[in-house]
């Protein structure tokens, strides 16, 4: 990541210990699941801890894809009617997409930039079944993809005014996004996702795609370069919207990853529309 | 009502010497009721199953598929009637709550360019999808079959068949719930209590079935280091079918590396530790074995 100046770090870190609470139990949730022992038990209690992530849970259970014989009223209770693998993956899923406050005063549309991410999340998990993924499991390039924006939703947090000039300065200037944060806040998204993906103590893998999603000509990294291309294909194709719509070319090192350019990519990806589906489906939970 | 096994194998084909007299064919059930032709899982059972329907075609046929665990869909690209004009292929089964989709999924992921020859598109029976919600109730003619959430990673459905008096239950790939706690830890009666209406769920669909075919992987012995992955055993089948006032119970999805030999054998060993109180018949299921109801 590109050194920033400590004063805006220091600034950043506030913005970031103001988020919600909650990511920490997606943090356990992301750690509980990756392990295939793990109890069953310590990921109930976990999604029990978070209210939220409860709350959606039971919304889901109760929902018409059960529509079982009984309201469902507990996490527990839950586990024991649609049993613990289900409920593992249904938390992974609401865990990645229920962090994001719906309004805002950056006019910053929450349910474009979710589907952005989830989409972005889809397409890097699929483009790392082309290349080598240097021991990445499919899973960690999905969640690379989800949160490589969040730095976004940290500005947003805390300081919407500022993205709202931000993102005025973007169409009126025609500046890149990254370079109105650069003025505005003092570090652009990528640094402030990084900054916050350091304080959920997400691996540091993770960190430095998310710090990196911009600069894919950095030193080599596979988890990087599978979301940079799956956040222009995104882009390209106008799946969601986060606040900018500049696509970058290929450079070199991305054509040398993937073996060829963006538009062959896009054809070996085939229809991208299941996984808008399915995306939307969650973001709307 | 007449129910013909085509498949008794779990998790995959098991041909050789050793599996001869039960088969090596994954899950697939033939159901017969008056005119109506019903099949309960697409495992490689139903490729066989296939070739002795020609001289019937065209008709329909109405495929109920438990879940979507390999060896319970591993047959369907090659169900040779979806490829022949003038039949109605009508395929149910759950709609996934991880991945938001319909039973129409299974086809659709199966019949790639990558892994299939053939697009779900081309086919030449008239395709007919219904995705089905626990405790949906589906009519096919005078047929009335009844699904119920069983307990697998994945959602499986148990499916109740019933034709003038008699019915069938067949329950998928299923555990019985068990507690997440040990004895003594806080939150044991809090699972306990809800397991047991959980059980009650079940067993009201099951309740005095002529026939239920149940999943017994296991034996107790080997349960205790695969809890969790979705599988019953032939205790359990047992008190099972003892609960529900089952007239007869078939143990089927054997485990692919148990001979013939030592699946008797072991059968044998749990029917013997149950038998005391056992008013109902048990046995093995096996390929070709066909029961009349
Ligand atoms: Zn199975
Ligand atoms: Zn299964």
């Amino acid at each position: 990541m590109n050194p920033v100046d400590n004063n805006v770090q220091e600034n950043i870190q506030r913005m970031v210990e103001a988020m919600p609470a909650f990511p920490r139990s997606v943090h356990k949730v992301l750690e509980l699941t990756s392990d295939m022992n793990c109890a069953p038990k310590d990921i109930v209690e976990t999604i029990e801890h978070d209210p939220v992530m409860t709350a959606k849970m039971l919304k889901l259970v109760n929902s018409a894809f059960y529509s079982l014989p009984r309201k469902i009223t507990s996490m527990k209770h839950a586990v024991i009617y649609i049993g613990i693998n289900t409920v593992k993956n249904l938390a992974l899923s609401i865990a990645t997409v229920g962090m994001l406050p719906a309004h805002n005063k950056a006019d910053f549309d929450m349910s474009d930039f979710l589907l952005h991410s989830l989409v972005t999340g889809a397409i890097a998990r699929k483009l790392s079944t082309f290349v080598n993924r240097e021991g990445f499991d499919v899973t960690d390039f999905f969640v690379a993809g989800l949160l490589h924006d969040f730095g976004k939703v940290v500005f947003v947090q805390a300081m919407p005014e500022t993205f709202l000039r931000a993102k005025q300065m973007v169409e009126e200037q025609g500046v890149s996004l990254i370079e109105a944060e650069q003025r505005l806040f003092g570090a652009n998204h990528s640094q402030a996702g990084a900054i916050l993906g350091q304080q959920w103590k997400f691996p540091e893998a993770l960190v430095q795609a998310i710090a990196e999603h911009h600069q894919p000509d950095m030193a080599s990294n596979v988890l990087r370069d599978c979301v940079f291309a799956a956040n222009q294909i995104c882009k390209s194709k106008h799946i969601g919207h986060a606040g900018n719509t500049q696509v970058e070319p290929f450079s070199t090192s991305m054509i040398q990853r993937f073996d060829c350019d963006i538009e062959s990519l896009l054809d070996k990806l085939g229809d991208l529309q299941p996984m808008i589906d399915e995306a939307e489906s969650f973001a709307s939970l | 009502m007449q129910i013909k096994f085509w498949g008794v194998r779990g998790s995959i084909p098991s041909p050789g010497p050793n599996t001869v007299r039960y088969g090596g064919n994954t899950t697939c059930i033939e159901i017969r009721a008056g005119d109506e032709l019903i099949i309960l899982d697409g495992g490689t059972g139903i490729f066989p199953l296939s070739q002795t329907l020609f001289p019937e075609l065209p008709r329909h046929i109405h495929i109920f598929i438990t879940h979507s665990h390999w060896d319970h869909i591993q047959g369907l690209p090659f169900f040779v009637p979806i490829f022949i004009p003038g039949n109605d292929i009508h395929l149910y089964g759950a709609s996934d709550p991880v991945t938001q989709q319909g039973v129409e999924h299974l086809y659709d992921v199966q019949l790639q360019y990558s892994y299939f020859p053939i697009r779900e598109a081309e086919l030449n029976a008239n395709m007919h999808y219904q995705s089905l919600f626990p405790g949906e109730v589906v009519q096919v003619g005078d047929v009335t079959i009844t699904c119920v959430l069983m307990n697998h990673p994945v959602t499986n459905l148990g499916y109740r068949v019933e034709y003038q008096g008699k019915s069938m239950f067949f329950t998928g790939d299923h555990e019985p719930p068990y507690n997440l706690c040990k004895p003594g830890e806080e939150d044991w009666d809090v699972y306990e209590d809800l397991i047991q209406q959980k059980t009650q769920d079940m067993d009201t669909i099951m309740q005095n079935v002529d026939v239920l075919i149940a999943d017994a992987s296991y034996t107790t012995d080997e349960y205790g280091q695969k809890q969790g992955w979705g599988h019953g055993t032939y205790d359990t089948c047992i008190a099972m079918a003892k609960r529900v006032g089952a007239k007869q119970l078939y143990c089927t999805h054997h485990e692919p590396m148990r001979s013939d030999d030592m699946l008797e054998k072991v059968f044998e060993e749990a029917v013997a530790r149950c038998s005391l109180d056992m008013d109902f018949g048990v046995q093995l299921a096996k390929e070709g074995l066909t029961i009349q109801v």
